[in-house]
C-alpha cells in the first residue's frame, strides 16, 4: 500500500471544498451548465442516459480495505448499492445525484480517494499491472513510477488543457497485464546493460474510432529522466496536437500523421531543453516514494502447506485454484484473482455487500490490500497458500469464486446503451447471453484462453479492437447491429482484430460467437494452440466461411 | 460545442423535448405548461420544426431546471398514448434492460 502524505490529504480535501462550492453555485443558477460542465468533468462527473455518473480513480489499481469499504459506502448511501469497475482501474457509480456528490467526495476523501482527472482533456489515472510488486520475475514495482507520474501530473497546469485526454500505463513484467501498447504512452520497465532502471517508451497507442498499436519511440530512457521525457512528449503534443477536430485530437493521430521518426525528432529536440532541468529525478525522490509503499511482513511458509494438499481432493476447489490462483514472488504465498464475471451478470459490477465482504477477506487473508485489473476483475495480492481453501469457501458464498479468469466468459464489456449517452447499442446483455452459452466450465476450459471484448460504440471503452473476439455495437436503421473482429490482443504481442464480415443483429451475436468457437476447436492443431494463435496461423477466412455459410 | 438551438432542426414526425433534471440527473420531459415532468405521458408534443424549435428554446432557457435538452421522436397510439420513438429513448424511459442487484 502507498501511504499518502499531508500534501496529498490537503489537496484532496481542498478539492472537495472547491467542488462543493461549485455544485452549490450550479444548483442556485449562479453557474450555467456550460460554465459548470468542465468543472464537473474535472471531478469525474458525467451525465449519462438516466442520471449522473461518478468515476472514481483507483491509482495503479491498488486499494486498501478502508478504501474499498468507502466505495461500498458510496454505493449504498448515494447510489443503488453497486459499482462498476472499468478497464482503466476506476470505479463508476451510475445513479448518483449532483446534490449528493460533494458529500460522496468528502466521504471518499477521508480515506484518500478522489475523482480528479478521471475525465476531461488532461492526464488520466496512471494505470499499472494489478500484480505489481508481487509478480515473480518483475523487474521492480512499477507503481513507484506510476506514483511519481501521478504526483507530477496531478493538477499540473500545462497538462490540464491538452488537446484531448491522455492515458499512461506501466508494466514491469514480461507478460503485459496493463495493455501498455494501447495507451497514449506505454512504459515498459527494463534494466540496461549496466543494471540501471529505465523504460522502453511507446507512444501513440489507443483504441476508439481510429485504433493504433503504440510504437516504440525510445528503447531506453533512464529512470531519472522519465519525467523530462514524458514532459517532452506532452509538450510536442500540446503544441501540434489538433484542437479543431475532437476525432483527430489524440496523440495517436499526431504520431500517425507526422510519422514516428519525425515525432521522435521533435520530442528529442524538446527533451534536450528539459533533461538536465529540475525535472531530473533525484534518487532520494524515488527512494522517498519507494519507502511509502508498505509491503507486508511475509512469514516464512512452506511451498506446499498441508491445508492445500488436503483441499486438492475437492475438484471444485482445484478447478478454482488452477484457474484463479497465480504464483507469488514470495514462497508460500499466492495472488488470487477474483472474477467479477459470474455467469449471467454484468461484467465488472460488484455490490456494496460484496465490496464490504471482500474488504473483510482482504484484512483476514491479504494484509488488507486489494487490486483492480483492467480486465474488470479484482485480485488479492498476498494470500498465504494455507489460506486458499478457506478463502475459496468464503468467496464462493459471495458469488465471487467463478473459475473463469481468462476464459471465454471472462468478458470485458463497457456499460453500453443501458447506461451510456454515447453508446449506440447494448453491451451488457450480449455479455450476459454469451456467459450463459459458455457457462459449462469444462467447455470453457476445453476452449482455453479466449478474451471476448464488447463495446457499445466506436469509442471502444470495452476494448473490442484488442479482444481475441471483439464485438462492436453500432446502430443501423434504428436497430442494434454488431460487427465482429477476431485476432486482436492487448498483451505484449498486441494486435488489432480483423473484421470477419457484415454486422449481425442483437439476437444473432451469441450464435455467431458459437460458430467461431466451433470453427476454432475444429481447426486448432493441438489443444494448447490458443484461439488467437489459430487465427494468426489461418487468417480470418475459415472463420468467415463458417459464420456466413448459413447466413 | 454547438448550442442545440444553433443546430438545424428537422423532425420527421411527432416529437418531444427531453433532458435530465439538474439536481439529480433523472430523465425529464418538457411539458406544455413550461415545466418538466418525469412522465413521458406529460410531454408536450410538437409536430413541425417551428414548434420543435420553440419548445427547445424554452427548455434551453431553463438551465437550472434541466440540462442537455434535445428533441426526440415519439410514436402516438390510437388512444393518444405517447411511446418512445427509438431504443435509446425506450431505455431512458423504462430504465436499463438488465436486472439490477437488489438493494440491501
Amino acid at each position: 500500500m502507498y501511504a499518502y502524505d499531508e500534501i496529498d490529504r490537503t489537496l484532496v480535501n481542498e478539492r472537495v471544498s472547491e467542488f462543493r462550492d461549485q455544485v452549490q453555485r450550479r444548483l442556485s443558477g449562479e453557474l450555467t451548465e456550460d460554465e459548470f460542465k468542465m468543472l464537473r468533468l474535472q471531478n469525474g462527473v458525467y451525465l449519462q442516459l438516466h442520471a449522473y455518473m461518478f468515476r472514481v480513480a483507483i491509482p495503479y489499481g491498488t486499494l486498501a480495505t478502508n478504501q474499498l469499504r468507502a466505495l461500498a459506502h458510496v454505493a449504498r448511501k448515494y447510489d443503488r448499492g453497486y459499482g462498476h469497475f472499468t478497464t482503466r482501474q476506476n470505479i463508476q457509480f451510475n445513479w448518483i445525484k449532483l446534490s449528493d456528490l460533494p458529500d460522496a467526495l468528502a466521504d471518499l476523501a477521508e480515506v484518500g480517494i478522489h475523482a480528479m482527472q478521471t475525465s476531461g482533456n488532461n492526464m488520466r489515472n496512471v494505470t499499472s499491472d494489478q500484480w505489481a510488486g508481487v509478480a515473480p520475475g518483475e523487474i521492480e514495482d512499477p507503481r513507484i513510477w506510476s506514483e511519481l507520474i501521478r504526483q507530477h501530473t496531478t493538477l499540473h497546469p500545462e497538462f490540464s488543457f491538452l488537446p484531448r485526454k491522455f492515458k499512461i500505463a506501466i508494466t514491469a513484467s514480461d507478460h503485459d497485464r496493463a495493455a501498455i501498447k494501447v495507451h497514449d504512452i506505454g512504459l515498459r520497465l527494463i534494466k540496461n546493460e549496466k543494471g540501471e532502471t529505465g523504460f522502453e517508451v511507446l507512444v501513440g497507442g489507443g483504441l476508439g474510432r481510429t485504433p493504433f498499436i503504440g510504437k516504440t519511440i525510445k528503447h531506453f530512457v533512464h529512470g531519472r529522466d522519465l519525467l523530462s521525457y514524458i514532459e517532452a512528449i506532452l509538450r510536442v503534443y500540446n503544441q501540434y496536437g489538433r484542437r479543431d477536430n475532437i476525432y483527430k485530437a489524440r496523440i495517436k493521430i499526431l504520431v500517425h500523421e507526422l510519422g514516428i521518426e519525425k515525432f521522435s525528432r521533435e520530442v528529442e529536440e524538446e527533451w534536450q531543453h528539459l533533461r538536465n532541468s529540475s525535472l531530473q529525478i533525484d534518487d532520494e525522490v524515488i527512494e522517498d516514494i519507494r519507502s511509502r509503499f508498505i509491503y507486508p511482513a511475509y512469514e516464512k511458509l512452506p511451498y506446499m502447506p498441508d491445508e492445500l494438499r488436503q483441499a486438492a481432493a475437492d475438484p471444485e476447489f482445484e478447478a478454482w485454484r488452477k484457474n484463479s490462483v497465480a504464483p507469488h514472488k514470495v514462497q508460500g504465498y499466492s495472488i488470487v484473482t477474483i472474477s467479477l464475471k459470474p455467469i449471467g451478470a454484468p461484467p465488472g459490477d460488484a455490490t456494496a455487500e460484496q465490496m464490504d465482504a471482500l474488504a473483510d477477506l482482504a484484512d483476514k487473508y491479504s494484509f488488507g490490500e486489494i487490486r483492480v485489473g483492467h480486465e474488470q476483475n479484482l485480485a488479492l495480492p498476498h494470500v498465504a497458500k494455507r489460506d486458499l481453501p478457506a478463502l475459496w469457501k468464503a468467496l464462493d458464498k459471495l458469488g465471487l469464486a467463478t473459475p473463469n479468469v481468462n476464459l471465454i466468459t471472462d468478458i470485458i464489456a463497457c456499460p453500453g446503451l443501458d447506461y451510456c449517452s454515447l453508446a449506440n447499442a447494448r453491451s451488457i446483455p450480449i455479455a450476459q447471453e454469451l456467459t450463459r452459452r459458455f457457462a459449462n466450465h469444462e467447455l470453457a476450459n476445453l476452449i482455453g484462453r479466449l478474451h471476448i471484448n464488447i463495446s457499445g460504440c466506436i469509442n471502444a471503452c470495452g476494448h473490442h479492437h484488442v479482444g481475441h473476439i471483439g464485438i462492436l455495437g453500432v446502430e443501423k436503421n434504428g436497430e442494434e447491429v454488431y460487427q465482429i473482429t477476431i485476432g486482436g490482443r492487448a498483451d505484449e504481442n498486441a494486435a488489432l482484430g480483423n473484421l470477419i464480415g457484415p454486422g449481425v443483429k442483437f439476437d444473432e451475436v451469441a450464435d455467431v460467437v458459437e460458430d467461431i468457437v466451433e470453427a476454432y476447436l475444429a481447426l486448432r492443431e493441438r489443444p494448447e494452440e490458443l484461439f488467437v494463435e489459430t487465427v494468426k496461423r489461418l487468417g480470418v477466412e475459415p472463420f468467415k466461411e463458417r459464420v456466413y455459410a448459413t447466413r | 460545442m454547438t448550442s442545440p438551438l444553433q443546430q438545424k432542426i428537422k423532425i420527421a414526425g411527432p416529437s418531444i423535448v427531453t433532458a435530465n433534471r439538474t439536481w439529480d440527473g433523472i430523465v425529464v420531459y418538457r411539458t406544455a405548461d413550461k415545466g418538466w415532468s418525469a412522465e413521458l405521458a406529460d410531454a408536450a408534443i410538437v409536430r413541425n420544426s417551428d414548434e420543435a424549435k420553440a419548445l427547445l428554446a424554452e427548455a434551453v432557457a431553463d438551465d437550472v431546471g434541466a440540462i442537455g435538452p434535445y428533441i426526440a421522436p415519439v410514436q402516438l397510439g390510437d388512444d393518444g398514448a405517447i411511446q418512445p420513438g427509438n431504443l435509446r429513448e425506450q431505455i431512458r424511459k423504462a430504465g436499463v434492460t438488465i436486472e439490477l442487484p437488489a438493494q440491501g
